[in-house]
């Protein structure tokens, strides 16, 4: 299992620079998928309020809860990056590891026959990539040693959503 | 068959019945998809009895549809096909909507919307699983409610539903708001707040539907594509050419509410007596600085992040969220109504959107009303108050009137040609010639008279979408500035934003997608003109209650005859005898006769042959 003290590349997300444009999706599933899947990107974009753009994916907890709620060994962590990796030969699409989430973050998209989860693209994302090209940098890649702090990260997208709502538009807006 | 789901969802809200409809290739292959296909399931279905069918009837379609480029291609739209309250025939309306995405996800390349729901009702699709559902509760929302209720409750079931399979993204939701619910006939269909569906009405059509909202979730792969490698290269070359274009990118369409008027003299200003001015105060720097909070906003896929959010923290008008707003109802909820002050335009497109209105067409009767005060035509005691240039706030009464379809606002909830109709006959006066319109659709905020911008001489007099901006005719009839290329955009359904790469390659990624081997030639010729010409059909045959005349209704508004009366370029004006000559060379290039009736030999060639039995009805109502 992962060790908290060695350094790992992480997608840092700051919501208020995404406009929505949902490249990272297009990207990420071209990349893993061949095709445009939306739902298989291992990023997603939510927007339960207009204009409050949430990209969300996975952040590599130290304690890899999805991991340890495998039972069919289908989950592993990559010990170059950090991240999760599926062997979907093995997965059963039983929704252990989505359970175990503390961010809702794995999904089983229909048709796919198994879990996706963020694999860092091996090191170099392209979510990240795109979203540079694309000048917004809401998807950064950064690196240290607070991977204890990624871990909190992990947040229901609607959560986060309605935070940032409150944030931009108020509360009496939200009612 | 490549880049296409291969089938429509078939709604009939009178039965409450829903069935999967198979899409045959050869149709997709002559009439593409969104505008083109939906023009041709509307003639299909409803050709033989146009004449007859009330647009806001149980008997009218209304079609929700994606188009083969729909999710592929870079910035993406869904289209709304039926048979427009507004104009009588067709007006292929396409709006920024993620519904088309979330189709394709489900498995569809659309929805056919048919009769009339007993009560009202909302429309569900979760892949496989489509519902009529009771929307009593939602009637009356505007869609900041909307968001926070019906989105919000729908999603939080699909999560539910899908607790094993981790949280979907929310769905994509279009709506009504109370205009269309009292069908009004330019109510716009909305998402997001403040995308609409405008040109059309086609908010009053679903509004005569029962039918308050469509929400789509799809979590399945996109279609198949013919051409993997290719279509991902070309993606990769066409988002570096659009991640470029600044004016856009930094600004929206919002440079327009200056330049627009300062630069072209093309801006409508008080119902368009004069279309230049020198106001800074509605320069684009005055709305970001005051308004927006959010500068960079897009929808699936797109690189060029026009979109603009206001949102007023501040003054009498606190609480208020639109777009930038965009050029279009800078003019129309702007200049055209007297008002220059950000904060105040901010507002009134906030209402329309509430309301559910479409913006330009209200901009539009707003500003004839105003007129017909100003001229004494219309008085205090019409309209219940007094209704001067600048008044936003009698301009936001009158809003609320028209959308509740009270006092005044019945009369001018039909819309401008169609109010001014019923004023002239009421106060035996001819206010049809203060109604800028083209075939009962009110024009677009780019004038003619100037000639300095894209719209100009025949650009709105011969479109099949009349009044529309956003698809205009233009000489050479078969040309990259013709109408034929609008309707393109519209049956690929994407973005006019988007179009930098240019029309050959955007179908070169079109052939990379569906595996056709369409080319500018066959567009111009075969497909397009298919389009053009069964659309034309469909305007001239119009009704129930309204008819066209080609030989007096091809033509530009009244007002666009009247010298501009300030401005570098004062005076200007186009000649009528030359607009005469231009509509008959085009019709001679597009294929119509010296009626302008499309020619049944020209039919005959584009395999349209059954169309000839609604040309034979034109012409026996025109007595031809």
């Amino acid at each position: 299992m992962g060790d908290e003290a060695v350094e790992r590349v992480w997608i840092l997300v700051t919501p208020e620079r995404c406009s929505g444009c949902r490249l990272c999706e297009v990207v990420c599933s071209l990349e893993h998928e061949g095709i445009v899947w939306p739902e298989a990107s291992r990023i997603r974009v939510f927007e339960m309020l207009p204009g409050i753009n949430v990209p969300h994916t996975c952040v590599q907890c130290p304690d890899y809860p999805c991991v340890g709620a495998c039972k069919f060994g289908a989950l592993s962590v990559d010990e170059k990056t950090g991240a999760v990796l599926v062997d979907e030969e093995k997965c059963t699409e039983c929704g252990a590891c989505v359970l175990a989430c503390p961010g809702s973050v794995p999904r089983i998209p229909a048709g796919k026959g198994s879990v996706v989860i963020c694999d860092l693209c091996g090191g170099s994302p392209k979510c990240v990539e795109v979203c540079h090209e694309a000048g917004h940098d809401a998807l950064k890649l950064v690196k240290g040693d607070y991977r204890s702090v990624f871990r909190t990260f992990a947040k229901d997208p609607l959560e986060k959503s309605y935070d940032v709502a409150k944030k931009v538009f108020g509360e009496e807006f939200l009612g | 068959m490549r880049g296409y789901a291969g089938k429509l969802l078939d709604v009939d809200l009178t039965r409450e019945k829903v069935r999967e409809v198979e899409l045959d290739e050869e149709i997709l292959r002559k009439f593409y998809g969104g505008r083109g296909l939906g023009t041709y399931i509307l003639w299909k279905e409803l050709g033989e009895k146009w004449e007859k069918v009330d647009p806001l009837g149980e008997e009218n379609l209304l079609l929700i549809l994606t188009g083969p480029l729909t999710g592929y291609y870079p910035g993406m739209k869904t289209a709304v096909v039926s048979k427009s309250p507004e104009s009588n025939g067709i007006v292929g309306s396409v709006l920024s909507s993620e519904v088309g995405l979330e189709l394709k996800a489900s498995g569809y390349d659309g929805i056919i919307i048919r009769g009339k729901a007993k009560n009202p009702v909302y429309l569900f699709v979760h892949n496989d699983t489509v519902e009529i559902r009771d929307a009593d509760k939602y009637w009356g929302m505007g869609g900041v409610e909307l968001h926070k209720t019906l989105l919000k409750e729908v999603h939080e079931e699909i999560k539910k539903k899908e607790k094993l399979k981790g949280t979907p993204k929310e769905p994509s939701m279009m709506y009504i708001g109370r205009a269309g619910e009292n069908q009004v006939r330019y109510a716009a269909i909305m998402t997001k707040l403040m995308h609409a569906a405008g040109y059309g009405g086609y908010g009053a059509v679903m509004g005569s539907k029962n039918l308050k909202a469509i929400l789509v979730k799809g979590s399945k792969s996109l279609p198949e594509v013919h051409d993997r490698e290719k279509m991902k290269s070309l993606l990769r070359e066409f988002w570096k050419e659009l991640f470029s274009m600044t004016t856009f990118r930094e600004w929206g369409t919002g440079a327009g509410g200056y330049s627009v008027g300062h630069d072209r003299s093309s801006e409508p200003i008080r119902n368009w007596q004069e279309e230049y001015h020198d106001d800074e105060r509605i320069s684009v720097v005055n709305f970001e600085n005051k308004a927006w909070i959010k500068k960079y906003w897009a929808d699936y896929g797109c690189p060029v992040n026009c979109m603009k959010i206001s949102y007023l923290r501040y003054g009498p008008y606190k609480g208020s969220i639109t777009d930038a707003p965009d050029y279009e109802l800078m003019a129309y909820m702007g200049t055209n109504l007297g008002i220059f002050e950000p904060e105040k335009i901010v507002y009134l497109s906030y209402l329309v959107d509430e309301l559910g209105l479409d913006g330009i067409n209200a901009g539009n009767v707003l500003g004839f009303a105003a007129e017909l005060y100003q001229r004494g035509i219309l008085t205090e005691e019409d309209i219940g108050f007094k209704l001067e240039w600048g008044d936003e706030k009698a301009f936001a009464k009158l809003l609320h009137l028209i959308a509740e379809r009270k006092g005044i606002g019945e009369i001018l909830a039909e819309g401008t040609y169609r109010a001014a109709l019923k004023i002239s006959e009421m106060k035996g006066v001819d206010a049809t010639k203060y109604a800028v319109h083209v075939k009962g659709i009110g024009v677009g905020a780019h004038g003619v008279r100037s000639e300095l911008d894209y719209t100009r001489d025949i650009s709105y007099a011969v479109s099949v979408q009349g009044g529309d901006h956003t698809s205009t005719a233009a000489l050479p009839a078969k040309s990259y500035e013709g109408e034929t290329v609008n309707a393109f955009y519209d049956s690929a359904v994407l973005c006019m934003f988007v179009t930098k790469p240019g029309f050959e390659r955007i179908l070169e990624f079109g052939n990379a997608v569906t595996g056709f081997e369409l080319t500018p030639e066959k567009w111009f010729n075969e497909t397009g003109m298919r389009i053009i010409h069964l659309q034309r059909i469909l305007l001239l045959l119009g009704g129930p209650d309204v008819y066209w005349d080609p030989r007096k209704d091809d033509d530009n508004p009244p007002r666009f005859y009247e010298p501009l009366p300030s401005g570098p370029v004062k005076g200007k004006a186009p000649s009528m005898e030359d607009i005469k000559v231009k509509v008959k060379q085009y019709y001679e290039e597009i294929g119509y006769d010296e009626n302008g009736i499309p020619k049944e030999e020209v039919l005959e060639e584009l395999g349209l042959g059954e169309a000839k039995r609604e040309v034979r009805r034109i012409k026996k109502r025109l007595s031809l």
